[in-house]
């Protein structure tokens, strides 16, 4: 069985949803998203802050290749055990405003597990615009090695 | 392979990302642009195919010969554009699933 991650966002729409299988017991999935440690190195970002709990707080800090920081923020609602976590995401020092995520997490096996991330945005614009963001950076990287190219055929 | 949504993939390939280049800066013909590439003149026609399709390019008739130019519509289409992101969670979940499976054994040991 392939498992891939599938994004289901219809035009129009200010939400999306985001589903993908694991080859993984539920427990290991959840402890994925529990464990400072283990979010770090599959976010590849710095945990600074991670309160499991409702009302907790989380805080995340990546840097990019060039040395600029970029932290991520939000709050958690609801946080059931090897079941739903609902918290809201923000990008600090951005235009976006903050989304809304629902992480579900279902066993299928007892080993295959199931994420379901319901996100929220603001606005149809604010999702489309978000959802661009890596399509925007391939075409920029594409851009600026077509430049390089063209530089370099001179 | 539907093309109309591979966008993405169009102008991942390097050979596709020149031909948007050269035709950025005026419209050209199929055989002008197959002039300025040393490539078989079939593949560079597979290449404008692929582009046309996936509506980077557009053709125009003017007289008897058909010009190529950039396609300057906006992409409004969610489908267009969705790829990369989906790539990008597709990478990390690939890393959860490898670092977690490492934790599969210790995990059964527990269980017992």
């Amino acid at each position: 069985m392939e498992r891939k991650t599938i994004i289901h966002a219809e035009d129009g729409k200010q939400e999306l949803l985001i589903t993908r299988e694991f080859d993984l017991p539920l427990e290991l999935l959840f402890r994925a998203y529990v464990e400072p440690e283990i979010v770090e190195q599959w976010m590849n970002t710095k945990v600074l802050k991670l309160e499991n709990k409702k009302q907790g707080g989380y805080q995340f800090e990546t840097t990019d290749p060039k040395g600029n920081k970029h932290a991520f923020s939000g709050t958690i609602h609801e946080f059931s055990p090897n079941k739903k976590i609902t918290r809201t995401f923000e990008m600090e020092n951005t235009p976006f405003p903050v989304q809304l995520e629902f992480l579900e997490f279902e066993k299928l096996s007892d080993n295959t597990s199931k994420l379901t991330m319901h996100v929220v945005y603001k606005s149809v614009a604010t999702r489309d615009q978000l959802l661009q963001l890596p399509f925007a950076q391939g075409i920029n990287m594409a851009h600026n090695r077509i430049q390089e190219i063209a530089t370099n055929l001179k | 392979m539907n093309l109309r949504r591979d966008v993405f993939q169009a102008i991942a390939d390097p050979s596709r990302r020149a031909i948007l280049l050269l035709v950025a800066s005026q419209s050209m013909t199929a055989g002008a642009i197959a002039s300025n590439f040393d490539t078989a003149r079939p593949t560079v026609s597979k290449h404008l195919q692929i582009l046309t399709e996936c509506e980077l390019l557009k053709q125009e008739q003017n007289g008897r010969e058909m010009y190529y130019h950039i396609n300057a519509k906006k992409m409004k289409k969610v489908a267009d554009f969705i790829e990369p992101f989906r790539n990008m969670w597709e990478d990390r979940f690939n890393k959860l699933e490898s670092i977690m499976k490492t934790k599969i054994h210790e995990h059964l040991h527990k269980k017992k």
